[in-house]
């Protein structure tokens, strides 16, 4: 049992489990700067990143496609707000345009491109593929401490725990910046901080958290983990360090029981066989997140949309 | 060259707190602010005043490097901001941020002291204990652990402006402090700028109510898209210049 559960299961939980906090930490921030839309257009132009990279490169390697999906990421920052600026319309309807259109660009290249064979076939883009991540040379728990059976550990699992590490990093030491960047950007400008980097550069590591996650819950459904642990961390408390510690906690338990149902659950009622773990995962993800909309003790606060119209921030006549 | 203006002869002795020359500010190919030359005074208190979309809020936000001059220059007590960011200090409009982040009115606060700590810089219970000096400053010492979204707009100009006393700068640059903020507050806000004056501080506010103006402030930049008057209320703030500023129509508030 327990070798078995090594061999098969324990990679992919802890992968799962990085790809959440991979992605709840930069998610954080995107969703107190009301960007939740731009981490939906970063990972969805991920696809055609990897794509592209594959192509010109040939291989597979996890490395490559980081490089290839953060570049398609900046392009498509840049690509968004290019429009914004030219054509004058709403940002969300420039992302709209873009992140469809790119990601739709990445779906016919994978077809077109006979990449099919190796790991880049439409649906694992779309839903990862967890369940592959297996840990072939682990005989039991013995094994995670025996070099040669580590070496062959998938490398999506070195990727995500360096991407995670890295993003951590980022967090740790720019809280300050990025906490008084996302509440005050004018403020935060005059302390002299560049709020401008800041922000692409939240872009940049949220990016690399995307496509990092891209492996195990594919392109559809980092959305969920970059926004929907942040969004119900903030529904259960009012200040930001706290919001963030209780969203990675959130990232793991929704990683974790997402794949135990996704492996389980059919048999539990009855069903034979197993579900796709990054739908659970994301499933489970809209369930944590409706159970604190309806029962998080900050879900209305004064000044929140649904708060009374008399309590709404008082909006100055154009100055 | 800056050109002389009626400054009181005791200020002009003096370097400026700020003094602008020559400032244009463009949006999109837009003048907003065309070729404003104006100076503040330590120990004054100045209201920059003109219709909507004259350019106050971006005058200021160019002053301080938040949007990108087109043309001008800027010093703060002779030097570039940049070399004197810790003597400035700056409250934005209450509407331009989001009351909903999850913060304390302390947390909000401290944010002040952030110039100073740096980013690794320890906060201490010392720098805890100064932000609730200047939150007591403005009152609002019961409120101080509260969500900042569960205040009031007034209390919420409060913080703002306590973030900014936090920063213990010369010179303040405010953005319509009194907008849709009640009668008590406002008082509350015009006696620690006043205290803040006499302890030699140099106040800019973007104000709109004219009918406040002779009794908050001793000095105004009247401003539509360019300058139309400077100085000291007495001598700057007449009917003429109003109307110069407004038309005719508005001059009629005064």
């Amino acid at each position: 049992m327990g070798s078995d559960f090594v061999m098969l299961s324990l990679v992919p939980m802890v992968i799962a489990a990085l790809a959440a906090v991979a992605c709840a930490l930069p998610g954080n921030f995107l969703l107190l700067r009301r960007q939740s839309m731009l981490g939906d257009a970063i990972s969805h132009v991920v696809l055609p990143g990897i794509v592209v990279t594959f192509l010109v490169t040939g291989s597979a390697n996890p490395w490559a496609m980081l490089l290839g999906a953060g570049i398609a990421a900046l392009f498509s920052v840049l690509l968004i707000e290019l429009i914004v600026r030219s054509a004058r319309v709403e940002p969300g309807a420039a992302m709209g345009t873009v992140f469809t259109a790119m990601f739709a660009a990445g779906v016919l290249g994978l077809e077109r491109s006979g990449a099919s064979g190796v790991h880049l076939d439409v649906e694992h883009a779309l839903y990862g593929n967890l369940e592959s991540l297996i840990w072939l040379d682990a005989e039991g728990w013995s094994s995670l401490a025996d070099p040669e059976a580590l070496a062959g550990l998938p490398p999506e699992l070195t990727l995500l725990a360096a991407v995670t590490a890295v993003v951590g990093a980022f967090v740790m030491a720019l809280w300050r910046p990025l906490s008084v960047a996302t509440f005050d950007e004018g403020f935060a400008a005059t302390l002299g901080l560049p709020v401008r980097a800041l922000s692409l550069a939240l872009i940049v590591v949220a990016a690399m958290a995307c496509v990092a996650a891209f492996s195990a819950v594919g392109s559809i459904l980092v959305i969920a983990m970059l926004i929907c642990p942040p969004a119900a961390a903030r529904l259960m408390t009012n200040r930001l360090g706290h919001q963030v510690w209780l969203s990675l906690g959130l990232a793991i338990l929704t990683a974790l029981s997402g794949y135990v149902l996704a492996g389980y659950g059919p048999l539990w009622l009855g069903f034979a066989g197993s579900v796709s773990a990054a739908g659970m995962i994301a499933a489970v993800s809209g369930v944590i997140l409706g159970l604190a909309a309806l029962t998080g003790r900050h879900r209305r606060r004064t000044g929140s949309p649904l708060s009374t119209p008399a309590d709404r921030p008082y909006k100055a006549p154009n100055a | 060259m800056i050109p002389q203006r009626q400054i009181a002869p005791v200020a002009s002795l003096t370097v400026p707190a700020l003094s602008i020359s020559g400032l244009s500010v463009a949006y999109d190919d837009t003048i907003v602010v065309g070729d404003v030359d104006a100076r503040f005074m330590s120990g004054t208190m100045t209201a920059i005043i003109g219709p909507n979309g004259a350019g106050k809020s971006s005058l200021l936000k160019a002053t301080l490097g938040i949007v990108p001059k087109l043309a001008g220059h800027v010093a703060f007590f002779g030097e570039p901001l940049d070399t004197v960011r810790d003597r400035v200090a700056y409250v934005p409009q209450r509407a331009g941020v989001d009351w909903d982040f999850p913060a304390r009115v302390l947390d909000v606060v401290l944010m002040g002291l952030y110039g100073e700590l740096g980013i690794f810089g320890r906060l201490r219970p010392s720098h805890e204990k100064r932000a609730m000096d200047c939150i007591a400053r403005v009152g609002l010492t019961d409120f101080a652990r509260r969500q900042i979204g569960a205040l009031s707009g007034g209390q919420q100009q409060r913080v703002f402006l306590a973030r900014a006393l936090a920063q213990r700068a010369d010179i303040l640059l405010l953005d319509e402090p009194f907008a849709g903020v009640d009668a008590a507050t406002e008082k509350a806000l015009v006696q620690v700028l006043h205290a803040l004056r006499g302890e030699g501080l140099a106040i800019v506010a973007v104000h709109h109510d004219l009918a406040t103006v002779p009794a908050y402030f001793d000095h105004v930049l009247l401003l539509n898209r360019r300058r139309i008057a400077e100085g000291p209320v007495a001598t700057a703030f007449t009917e003429k210049a109003l109307a110069q500023t407004y038309g005719a129509r508005g001059a009629a508030h005064a």
